[in-house]
């Protein structure tokens, strides 16, 4: 059969414009408020001002405040598109095998006395967040009895904003805070954070960041992950890692992932949603990894079927691009060994941005106290400025920092950092 | 102290994951995972729909091995999209779909944002119906229609429905019953409707039937979900597959539409899609698009970039634009002539049953009206892999494995 010209316009009679109406479902579809760290970037982007520094969105930037893709993630690249034998078929549902054994490796370590004993697997998926969706699906229908909504999420007081909604979005109807974050001394509530573990209900969820906490910076030393595991164990509470600065924080993936291993040698079950986003600049290309442990392997097939399930009716099976860049890394050794070097550049670069800052603010007599900024670790520093002062930053200074006084000490560079020490120094004094 | 060591081997011994269930394998991909475990040489993989080449081969796109060269050169970084994703491909996703001169498009008045796939964009609208179609929680599937598309729409939260589609009595298309059971469907209810090619049958309406379809649906005053994945697959002619779906929106359906490049541009594994809502004016599409953020992030922030850049140079380059066209009408008519071909030698094997379907099926896939037992005895006595209600991929169906297909099909139904 032939098929007709394409349509021409209607003639809309007042009877099809009526309908146009009638039809329209989403009338009532209010505006939502955008996500504030890319509606911080947006606003900056919109400045003209000439000394304007972003301090907003956890993204890595070189000292000439430029993104930096990693030389051996362009070195791969090049592999990967003049393999010819390699082309864009469906991954499985779960990922890329290679990517995934790999991936958990990094976290839990080569040797992992539970990889040896196969108690753990793994799913890909897109991005840290993508993980933390896959692993929050899953708790909701079949931990703690199955759909059960009621079941208690914790997470840290402040956390990723995003933490809430992932966990709500799964379903569960509750979502509390554990305390973490001491205003006061700027540091870690240690006794708060124990407290509500005791008083948490049996088989709660802890989300717990594994190092570089976002937003604080702050991390437990080893001895307090010692109690917080004790306390983990004694009552029962489910743990859920999240790791998305592995490397990033300290410059050494064995370091910032003692926390994981350690809860893992105690005996624990546990889920840890790792991200590559950070530590292999691979941002866009939305790379991550849900590791799940278990007391035993024969458990786990079942989990896992579970978990594909899932998969299937968010988005079937993961991208490609991105799996395949980090495990050819990762399995290499010649490239592994590079990306540890660049990995170790940007943790290096990071922690002489907060040395900098503080001795300048010391230098100044800024009013309060700064070691938090030496302390604190990682790409974020909850700096302690207050919303006033934060709102003098943006619109005296135009310098984009996030309402809780967060910055992301990568949006610090050797030319900028004395504007941004010296208003740092101007909010603390003139607003309080 | 026994009591202490007892308590201490129950605490040690008791996981979390105790009572969690198997799940049952995925009916789809679960044929090729069988499949693969096969050791007869003369296996043949009519499963997944993914193209083969007339080899067998996965086909990578020479378009898109250029559009991969051309962004290498660009030496681009590898920032967070936005939560909608790359607008250049959103932009160019909804022309591909409307037509470059659409009313629509050129007023503002609808969004796409990037989606994971095919998968991602009905997940994405299921939940965005779901939540802000609240009048109305059924969706009403084809009978039959895709495997995932009724647990996408359940974990969405929304309830399945069905209205006929398929004849099993002709192997084509149950015009009048899908009439009937489109009439009694509740105002504003959800219809999903396949744009062409359909899934798993490959049975499409004839453009008249279209407009009778289009008519009824407004009387009942519902809201369409087109679900176009194989645009350009089908017939071969990308503005001919895309036809339903003008031809509904000119007639003032405000639809949503999913889309997939998984098979038009053989980006499978780089999971491109778009989603996109048809609405009343540019405001509500504003109301929209930002709603349709706050359901993407909690899920995964922001969509991957690799597959959208290369849709992207794909459709916006000119000479990449028209080589894929080329290309695409290819991947189209070699499925065709497998078609000829497989009716052909079912014929030479001395078939007497009625094949006709074979090549009035359109697309991927063909419904080839063999009953559960049959495609059981095809797999275990010829390797023949398929799901068990009878689909066949003809992508998978070669020049060098057609003559044996046919002889395993004729064996199975004389």
């Amino acid at each position: 059969c032939s098929f007709p010209s394409p349509p021409r316009p209607a003639h809309f009679s007042a009877f099809s414009g009526c309908f146009a109406d009638v039809m329209s479902t989403f009338t009532e579809v209010p505006q939502a408020a955008p996500v504030a760290v890319f509606k911080l970037t947006a606003d900056f982007r919109e400045d003209s001002h000439p000394k304007k520094v972003n301090l907003g969105v956890g993204a890595y930037r070189t000292d000439d405040c430029q993104p930096w893709v990693l030389p051996v993630v362009k070195k791969v690249e090049r592999m990967i598109c003049e393999d010819q034998s390699l082309n864009h078929e469906y991954l499985p549902i779960l990922g890329l095998p290679e990517f995934r054994s790999s991936a958990s490796k990094i976290a839990l370590g080569d040797d992992s006395p539970a990889i040896k004993e196969q108690r753990v697997k793994r799913v890909q998926s897109l991005g840290g967040t993508g993980a933390l969706k896959i692993g929050a699906e899953f708790l909701r229908r079949w931990y703690n009895g199955t759909n059960n909504t009621a079941t208690p999420v914790y997470v840290s007081a402040p956390t990723w904003e995003n933490h809430n909604g992932v966990f709500s979005d799964a379903g569960f109807k509750d979502i509390r805070p554990y305390r973490y974050w001491d205003a006061a001394r700027r540091g870690l509530d240690l006794t708060g954070f124990l407290e509500d573990m005791e008083k948490a209900p049996e088989h709660s969820i802890f989300v717990l960041h594994a190092c570089a906490h976002n937003p604080t910076g702050t991390d437990p030393s080893q001895e307090e992950w010692k109690k917080i595991a004790d306390v983990m164990k004694r009552k029962k509470l489910f743990v859920f890692f999240d790791s998305a600065y592995q490397g990033f924080a300290s410059g050494s993936l064995e370091k910032d992932a003692w926390a994981i291993r350690f809860f893992v040698s105690e005996g624990l079950e546990l889920f840890c949603a790792q991200s590559f986003s950070k530590n292999f600049g691979l941002y866009n290309e939305r790379v991550g990894n849900l590791t799940v442990v278990a007391k035993d392997g024969d458990n786990l097939n079942r989990v896992l079927s579970q978990m594909e399930k899932i998969v299937r009716t968010i988005w079937s099976n993961p991208p490609s691009q991105g799996a395949r860049i980090v495990a050819k890394t990762l399995t290499s050794p010649e490239l592994f060994a590079e990306w540890q070097g660049n990995v170790k550049t940007m943790a290096d670069r990071v922690l002489l941005m907060r040395s900098e800052l503080k001795s300048k603010l010391l230098a100044m007599t800024t009013p309060g106290t700064w070691e938090h900024i030496t302390q604190q670790i990682g790409m974020f520093s909850f700096t302690g400025l207050n919303p006033k002062q934060v709102e003098y930053m943006i619109k005296e200074k135009h310098i984009y920092l996030m309402a809780s006084g967060r910055i992301n000490m990568c949006g610090l560079t050797t030319k900028n950092i004395d504007y941004v020490a010296e208003s740092i120094h101007e909010a603390v004094s003139k607003v309080q | 102290m026994n009591c202490k060591i007892g308590f201490y081997i129950v605490k040690e011994y008791l996981s979390w994951w105790s009572e969690v269930q198997m799940g049952p394998p995925d009916p789809i991909l679960g044929v090729t995972e069988a499949f693969k475990r096969d050791t007869n040489p003369k296996k043949i993989n009519l499963g997944v729909g993914a193209y083969r080449d007339d080899q067998g081969k996965p086909y990578v796109l020479n378009c898109v091995r250029k559009a991969e060269a051309q962004i290498a050169t660009k030496k681009l970084d590898k920032e967070y999209l936005t939560i909608g994703g790359l607008a250049e491909f959103n932009k160019a996703c909804a022309q591909l779909a409307l037509g470059p001169d659409n009313e629509v498009l050129k007023s503002g008045r609808s969004i796409t944002v990037q989606t994971i796939s095919g998968t991602g964009s009905l997940r994405v609208g299921a939940n965005f119906l779901s939540r802000f179609h609240t009048v109305a929680k059924d969706v009403y599937l084809p009978k039959p229609s895709w495997g995932n598309h009724t647990p996408i729409f359940r974990d969405a939260g929304m309830q399945l429905k069905a209205y006929s589609y398929y004849d099993p009595k002709t192997c084509g298309f149950d015009f009048k019953g899908a009439l009937d059971d489109i009439l009694k469907i509740p105002e504003k209810s959800v219809i999903m409707l396949h744009a062409c090619a359909h899934n798993p049958t490959g049975v499409d309406p004839r453009p008249e039937q279209w407009k009778e379809i289009s008519a009824l649906v407004k009387k009942r005053n519902l809201l369409v979900f087109f679900d176009m994945a194989y645009q350009g697959f089908a017939s071969g002619d990308i503005d001919r597959d895309a036809w339903a779906v003008r031809y509904f929106i000119e007639q003032g359906h405000n639809v949503v539409l999913s889309q997939s490049f998984a098979k038009n541009m053989g980006l499978y594994g780089e999971r491109v899609g778009g989603f996109t809502v048809v609405c009343k004016d540019a405001e509500e599409a504003k109301r929209v698009e930002s709603q349709l953020k706050i359901l993407i992030r909690p899920i995964y922030s922001n969509p991957p970039m690799n597959g959208a850049r290369i849709a992207s140079t794909i459709l916006n380059t000119p000479e990449l634009y028209k080589e894929w066209l080329v290309e695409v009408k290819d991947m189209a008519t070699r499925i065709i002539r497998m078609r000829e071909e497989l009716v052909g030698n079912l014929k030479k094997e001395g078939s007497t049953l009625n094949w006709q379907h074979v090549t009035d099926q359109i697309g991927m896939f063909c419904f080839t009206g063999l009953k559960p037992d049959q495609v059981e005895r095809l797999t275990k006595e010829f390797s023949v892999y398929m799901t068990k209600d009878g689909r066949i991929s003809m992508a998978g169906v070669t020049s060098g494995n057609v003559g044996y297909l046919a002889h395993g099909i004729h064996t199975v139904t004389k």
